[in-house]
This record gives structure tokens, C-alpha cells and sequence, in this order.
């Protein structure tokens, strides 16, 4: 089978949250998670979302999703209001959560087969899925049976067999070791590079954000803002080893992370004066420097 | 099977087991090696403790094991000690099938719908506290037949574990999986058929496999209190009725060798049943 007859065209999308809140709560004991946060999702680019761990990013994702609704403001996929979960917007995420009880084969299967559209088309392209993962001899295998890398790249072609307009990957290398996630990190590059499709990627890791990325937006401690937008010209395709030696692409993980380390001193010194003084003076003697 | 005869693992059981009926073929003749004068102070203790002077207590009193092979040998012909293994088997298995019958679609219910929930989940939690023995004179009552009495209190030893079970399953699969299973555009139907149903077979296994034993515990029990349903006594009872009616009739003998029947007659049920749940949840033992 030729690629080009089963690959099918991908219409990427492009989403806009303006002034979006969260709180959660009752009226007097409400807590802000994501306050005023405005940004845009470019259309066929690879955005990635850095920011400290437990601010707020989960909460964002579960507003893209459509699983929640936004207490305040709109988030819009190609100028309509998100209301609910859709297959225009799929979620890969943190940990695997292919079900455990379906082979691989089924996994990926399962969005055609619960829409009822399961055609010879829809299962030549899983067939292709299957084989761009590069799981074919895992095909009737319970994830149980597969390692942790195989089984992202199971969840990664169950969400591409339904031709999402935008994928949400919410840390989805989180808890691979490093060679396996710096594996993965070149396949999805790569993956990325062959359909163009708009990606939103949430990570805590800056070494993955800039590879990664496209754009990188860097995000404020709870309540959840946008603090800095990087734009990432490195070239593509792109290979580790090239990566790690380029000088621009140490630039911007600095530019990063120093947005993010007074991120962590602000929150840390929110606990008490004499933490507020220990970060003052340090910004003091940081800036005489 | 060759491998299994070979393994240590099976000659670790096949010698517990030997040394037991030792131990016990010993403790049992008691009443022989325990004549001699050597034994006099030993047997003063046993005195002043209470016990029977001249032979170990409790061991002392069982029928030694040879004898209870024996007694086992002569009831194997008899029909009645067959009427009363298959009237255990049919009642544990009535009740049992019941409580599955009813339990799972019930638990599930009470897990997927807020307003079944609220309706009847106190009620449930009410009458679960109830043992089910407490049911036996209520039971004998209102149902019509003495079967049908004991059929329902085997129902309910099952039930209310296969309930919680299932209820418990149900409520702690991944949020995750739900979401996915939305995102991708399944309905409610398709989310209950292939996420909530799958997600809840481990549990629906472990409760019944429960269930199956709070089972046989109970239809003995319910057994002797009832008189085991039987026209003519001793007949067709049920190996409950069968221990009660060797405890009457003085054969100490045939008391334990309905113990042991039972004991076999359960091991049988679970092993069956996880039999079947292996084959129910393939992807448990890939691991």
C-alpha cells in the first residue's frame, strides 16, 4: 500500500483561550488554579508549556480537553466555543492510559469502532499506525505486556488514527528513563515533522521543551499565567546530538530558565518573611553580578 | 503434569500433608501409648487443667485418621452420601448463580447512576450488617418450600460481597479512561460495554470468588438449622445435614469425613471459578 492513498489529509487547528479562570471551591474558600490566562495555540506548530510542577498545567489541559469549563473568559478551536470533549482535541496522557484490557491492536482501533466508522479505510490506516510505531509484532499483546516507550507510541496511534485537528500531550514522557525519553523524543520529533499537525505539549523538562518546540510558553506559578513566549528558530529536522551542541539553543534554556527559577523563589518565599528576605537578597546580590 | 510431580513446590505440599495425618493418626491413638505409669505426672496436669485423664485433649478425642478413611471408604457406596454432596452442590450453586444474576447488575447501578445510588444504597447498607444465618427462621417462614429457604440464605452470603465488590471495582477504574474513552467519541452505551464492564471484571472475580465461600459456609450452617430439607432423615440433607446427622447418630467417624467434604467440595467450586476468571480477564495473568 502506497503511503499517500492512506494517509489522510490533516486539518490542523488552531486554538485562542482568552482571559480564561479557573477556581475551584465553594464561594469562600475558592482557589484561583489559572488565573486570566491568555494565549493562542498556532496553527501546524509544535507548542510547548513549561512551568513549575503543580501550577496549574493539568488544570489547563483538562479545559482544552473540554473535560471542564472555564470559570471565566473563552477557548475557542478554530473560532468555536470548546463545550465539551471532542475527537477534534485528543489528550495523550501523563502515564499510559491505553486500556489495559484491549490488545494494542484493539487500543488503537477503539476511536473508529466507537464512532461506528469502522471501514477497510479506517483499518488500513491503523494498519499503517501500527506500523509507524513500529509495534506490528505487538499488535495482540495487552499493554501490560508492552515497556513503557511502546506503550506511548500505542497511545500516540490511537490518537492519530482519529485525526485530531490538535493533539494535547500532557507529560507524556514523564517516567521513561532518560535513554528510552531521549529515544522518544527524536521519534515524536520526527513524527511531528512528517504531518505538521498543530501539537500542544506539556512538560516540566527544559532540556524537552526546547528541542521540542516550536514556541515555548513559559508559565507562572498558581494562579496559572503566561509569563514569557520564546520563539524556537532552530532548524528542522532536528537531531539530538545537533541540539545539545547549538549555542542558540543553550540561549533560549537559559532565557527559560531564569524565567522559571524566580518563578520557584517567588512561590518558595510566599511561605514566610524570612524566606521573602532570603530571596531578595539573593535577586540583589544576582543582579550586582 | 510431569513437571509439576518433579517441582519442589508439590513435594513441599505432598509432605505437609503426610506429616499432618501423622501428627494426627498419633495424637489420636493417644489413649494407647498414653497408659504407662512413665506418663502419671503429665497426666495429673492434664487433670488439673480440666481434661480427660488419659489421653490428649482435643487430639485425644478426634477419630484417628485411618478410621475416618475407613468410614469414608463405606459411605462411598452409599447413595445418600452422594444425594448430600449433590444437594449442597445444587443449593451453593442456586444461590451462588443467583446472587451473580442479581448482584452484578445491581453493583453496577449502583455505580454508574447517582440516583440508583442515592435510592438504593442505604437500604442495601442497612440489611448487609444482617447475617445471613439471622435470615434462617425468617427464611423458612415466608418462602413456600424448605429448598427455596435455603437457596435464598446461600443467595444472600453471596450477594452482598459480589455487590460491594462490583460497586467498589466500578467506582475506582482511572478517570482517565473514561475521558479518553469521551474524547474519542464513544457514547454512554459504548462507555459502559467496553470501559466500565472490562474495568470491573478483576472485581466481579475476586467478589465471587468471595462469594463462593461465604457460600458453602453458609449453606451447611443453614443446613443443620433447617433440618436439610429431607423427607426421610439422613437422606438427600446435604453434607451440612449429613455432619449433623453423624453428630446425632454417635459416628464420629463420618462427622469428620463430612469436614473433609466439604473442604473438597469448596476447593472444587473456587478452583473452578478461577478457572473462569482467568479465561474472563486475559490481560491479569499477561503480566
Amino acid at each position: 500500500m502506497a503511503e499517500s492513498t492512506i494517509k489522510p489529509k490533516i486539518i490542523p487547528g488552531e486554538i485562542a483561550l482568552q482571559g480564561v479562570s479557573k477556581s475551584y471551591g465553594a464561594i469562600h474558600f475558592r482557589k484561583e488554579v489559572v488565573h486570566d490566562c491568555s494565549f493562542r495555540i498556532e496553527r501546524a506548530k509544535l507548542t510547548v508549556m513549561v512551568g513549575p510542577s503543580g501550577c496549574g498545567k493539568s488544570t489547563l489541559i483538562r479545559l482544552l480537553a473540554g473535560f471542564e469549563q472555564p470559570t471565566e473568559g473563552t477557548i475557542t478551536l478554530d473560532g468555536e466555543p470548546i463545550t465539551e470533549p471532542s475527537r477534534d482535541r485528543l489528550v495523550v496522557f501523563q502515564e499510559t492510559a491505553l486500556f489495559p484490557w484491549m490488545t494494542t491492536w484493539e487500543n488503537i482501533l477503539y476511536g473508529p469502532r466507537a464512532r461506528g466508522e469502522l471501514s477497510r479505510e479506517s483499518l488500513e490506516f491503523g494498519e499503517f499506525l501500527l506500523n509507524k510505531v513500529g509495534l506490528q509484532e505487538f499488535r495482540d499483546k495487552y499493554p501490560g505486556q508492552l515497556s513503557g516507550g511502546m506503550q506511548r507510541r500505542a497511545e500516540l496511534a490511537r490518537a492519530m488514527i482519529n485525526n485530531p485537528k490538535v493533539m494535547i500531550l500532557d507529560e507524556p514522557f514523564r517516567g521513561l528513563d532518560a535513554m528510552t525519553k531521549e529515544l522518544m523524543w527524536e521519534y515524536y520529533a520526527r513524527l511531528y515533522e512528517e504531518n505538521r499537525r498543530t501539537n500542544f505539549f506539556v512538560t516540566t523538562d527544559i532540556d524537552e521543551a526546547v528541542f521540542l518546540a516550536d514556541r515555548i510558553l513559559v508559565m507562572s506559578n498558581i494562579p496559572t499565567q503566561v509569563r514569557a513566549v520564546i520563539e524556537v528558530d532552530l532548524p528542522r529536522p532536528r537531531k539530538l546530538i545537533d541540539i545539545f551542541e547549538n549555542d542558540r539553543a543553550n540561549d533560549i534554556k537559559k532565557q527559560a530558565l531564569s524565567i522559571l527559577h524566580a518563578e520557584a523563589m517567588r512561590s518558595f518565599s510566599r511561605g514566610s518573611k524570612a524566606a521573602a528576605d532570603f530571596v531578595d537578597a539573593y535577586l540583589k546580590r544576582a543582579s550586582r553580578a | 503434569m510431569k513437571k509439576f510431580l518433579s517441582s519442589p513446590a508439590f513435594w513441599r505440599g505432598a509432605a505437609s500433608i503426610v506429616v499432618f495425618l501423622v501428627l494426627w493418626e498419633i495424637g489420636a491413638r493417644s489413649k494407647q501409648w498414653m497408659s504407662p505409669e512413665f506418663f502419671m505426672p503429665f497426666k495429673e496436669l492434664l487433670g488439673a487443667m480440666g481434661f480427660k485423664k488419659d489421653y490428649l485433649p482435643w487430639i485425644g478425642a478426634v477419630p484417628a485418621p485411618s478410621g475416618v478413611l475407613k468410614a469414608w471408604i463405606a459411605v462411598l457406596g452409599q447413595q445418600g452420601y452422594w444425594q448430600s454432596w449433590y444437594m449442597s452442590m445444587f443449593r451453593v450453586m442456586g444461590g451462588f448463580v443467583a446472587a451473580m444474576i442479581v448482584g452484578i447488575p445491581f453493583g453496577l447501578m449502583l455505580a454508574v447512576s447517582r440516583v440508583a445510588h442515592g435510592v438504593g444504597f442505604p437500604v442495601f447498607e442497612v440489611l448487609r450488617p444482617i447475617p445471613p444465618l439471622a435470615w434462617v427462621p425468617a427464611s423458612i417462614i415466608f418462602w413456600p418450600t424448605q429448598e427455596l429457604a435455603i437457596i435464598f440464605i446461600t443467595f444472600l452470603g453471596a450477594f452482598y460481597t459480589i455487590v460491594i465488590n462490583v460497586l467498589g471495582g466500578a467506582r475506582s477504574i482511572d478517570v482517565r479512561y473514561f475521558q479518553a474513552a469521551q474524547s474519542m467519541g464513544s457514547s454512554n452505551w459504548d462507555i459502559f460495554r467496553r470501559v466500565i464492564l472490562p474495568g470491573t471484571l478483576p472485581s466481579i472475580v475476586v467478589g465471587s470468588a468471595v462469594g463462593m465461600g461465604i457460600t458453602w459456609e453458609v449453606v451447611v450452617a443453614a443446613e443443620m438449622i433447617s433440618g436439610g430439607g429431607s423427607q426421610q432423615a439422613g437422606v438427600g440433607g446435604g453434607l451440612g445435614f449429613f455432619i449433623w446427622n453423624s453428630y446425632v447418630g454417635g459416628s464420629y467417624e463420618q462427622i469428620v469425613v463430612g469436614m473433609i467434604s466439604i473442604g473438597i467440595a469448596g476447593f472444587i467450586s473456587s478452583e473452578l471459578l478461577r478457572w473462569g476468571g482467568r479465561y474472563a480477564t486475559p490481560w491479569l495473568k499477561a503480566r
